[in-house]
């Protein structure tokens, strides 16, 4: 995992979300979801590559079932870009390196 | 452009796949497996057993294991020896002459690349079938599900429905039961495909209910699953059902459209095989279940890669292309 991940809890998601003064793309995970492992290196590089403007952030859905209902995932992986607080961009499902990058461009 | 002509290529990294590369490292083959990308329908790297969770008929886990995990272990034994991967997925491959070749992005630039080889596997596996419908697209992820084992978690205390009646439907909506109140098997006929095993398990189980001679033709719901909206295929009476999840287990197709008019198939598009692994294709082999709706078990299509590997290093030996220093197949084995 990239050295800068950030690993939110429901106490510490709000502060962390609102006062990053880069992007965050928040990837919602479990333990026990097989594509979640197929993407977090994949996250990694990403992350590794724009980590000027972007950082990644992980919430683990077990631990933290109340964030997830907030956000109405209902599907993991999910990841959901914030800029400023706010959340701009979710993606569901795991996909490769280049279709998330694409889906990613219009706000890096 | 390719930088070097390998001995194999294996595309796809399924437990057929993975199985190949693990036999061919062994035979110093050197083979590069194109492992897909991640997806969280069936075609990805480590196949269709990444969707799922306990795996308890693999012989040798004796307590079973995670799907993932499993498929993990496969990767890494064929690195050990000294296989080579790329998370890409081969957009094209021409088989009319060798070396055989195939085109993927390249992972980090995302450029074409072309990569050759001697031998090619064919490992792609299948993947699960959809209802098709447009409902069914737009509320992927608010409701409708293709991985049980990803997002059965958020319908605790829900009311879902499973499709289809065969095993994998049946193992679903029984793994489902460990969530939702209840779940509804939505099956077009009236008596089921799946397994006895299966079949007792699921019809023992009280969260589960049955609702037979019943197509969807609908999923309703704005923003996320409300119901479904069904049809009796025997007496054509229509009506909904409050649902907030879907899940689709109506079989699988194989993925072999790379191949079309290339490599023989039967009529389901699934891959021709002769003499043990052999494609019509003198040099080219499959494995897995991009050959097989018959058995579709990981440890039959990781005993169908080991056949792969076996008949691609004897194809090669017999023209004369095996590396010097691989004459006869391991006795170790």
């Amino acid at each position: 995992m990239a050295l800068d991940t950030l690993m939110l809890t429901e106490q510490t998601f709000d502060e962390e979300i609102q006062s990053s003064e880069t992007l965050v793309l928040v990837d919602f995970w479990a333990e026990w979801c097989g594509p979640c492992k197929m993407i977090a290196p994949v996250l990694d590089q990403i992350a590794a590559a724009h980590h000027e403007t972007l950082r990644i952030a992980k919430i683990n859905i077990d631990e933290n079932l109340e964030l997830a209902r907030r956000f109405e995932v209902m599907s993991i992986p999910t990841l959901i870009l914030f800029k400023d607080g706010e959340p701009q961009l979710r993606i569901i499902g795991a996909k490769g390196k280049g279709q998330l990058l694409e889906e990613l461009r219009p706000f890096l | 452009m390719n930088d070097q002509v390998r001995d194999i290529l294996i595309v796809g990294s399924g437990p057929a796949g993975l199985t190949a590369a693990i036999y061919s490292a062994r035979a110093n083959l050197h083979p590069l497996v194109i492992e897909g990308q991640p997806s969280s329908s069936s075609d990805q790297p480590g196949g269709q057993l990444m969707l799922t969770t306990d795996v308890e008929n693999f012989p040798g886990f004796v307590d079973g294991i995670m799907g993932p995990d499993l498929m993990g272990r496969f990767r890494a034994q064929a690195e050990r020896f000294g296989a080579e991967y790329i998370t890409s997925k081969v957009t094209r491959c021409d088989l009319s002459s060798r070396p055989f070749r195939c085109w993927a992005p390249d992972p980090s630039t995302g450029e074409e690349h072309e990569y050759a080889a001697k031998a090619l596997i064919v490992s792609t596996g299948a993947r699960s079938l959809m209802l098709g419908l447009e409902s069914e697209r737009r509320l992927m992820g608010y409701g409708v599900s293709t991985c049980a084992t990803c997002d059965g978690f958020f319908f605790r205390g829900h009311d879902i429905a499973v499709v289809g009646g065969g095993d994998s439907a049946l193992e679903e909506a029984t793994f489902l039961t460990k969530f939702a109140d209840t779940v509804t098997v939505i099956h077009r006929r009236k008596e089921l495909r799946a397994s006895k095993i299966m079949q007792d398990r699921a019809y023992k189980n009280p969260k589960i209910r049955f609702l037979w001679d019943t197509v969807v033709t609908d999923v309703v719901g704005d923003t996320k699953v409300q119901g479904l909206k069904v049809r009796n295929v025997v007496t054509e009476e229509q009506s909904e059902i409050a649902v907030s999840g879907l899940f689709v287990a109506i079989g699988h197709v194989p993925n072999t459209d790379l191949f079309k008019g290339q490599l023989d198939m039967d009529e389901n598009g699934y891959l021709i095989t002769h003499d043990g692994s052999k494609t019509n294709v003198d040099g080219v082999f499959a494995c897995g279940d991009v050959q097989d709706h018959t058995y579709r078990q990981a440890i039959t299509a990781a005993g169908s890669g080991c056949m792969a590997a076996i008949d691609s290093e004897r194809w090669l030996e017999a023209h004369g292309e095996a590396p010097a220093d691989v004459n006869e197949t391991p006795t170790e084995w």
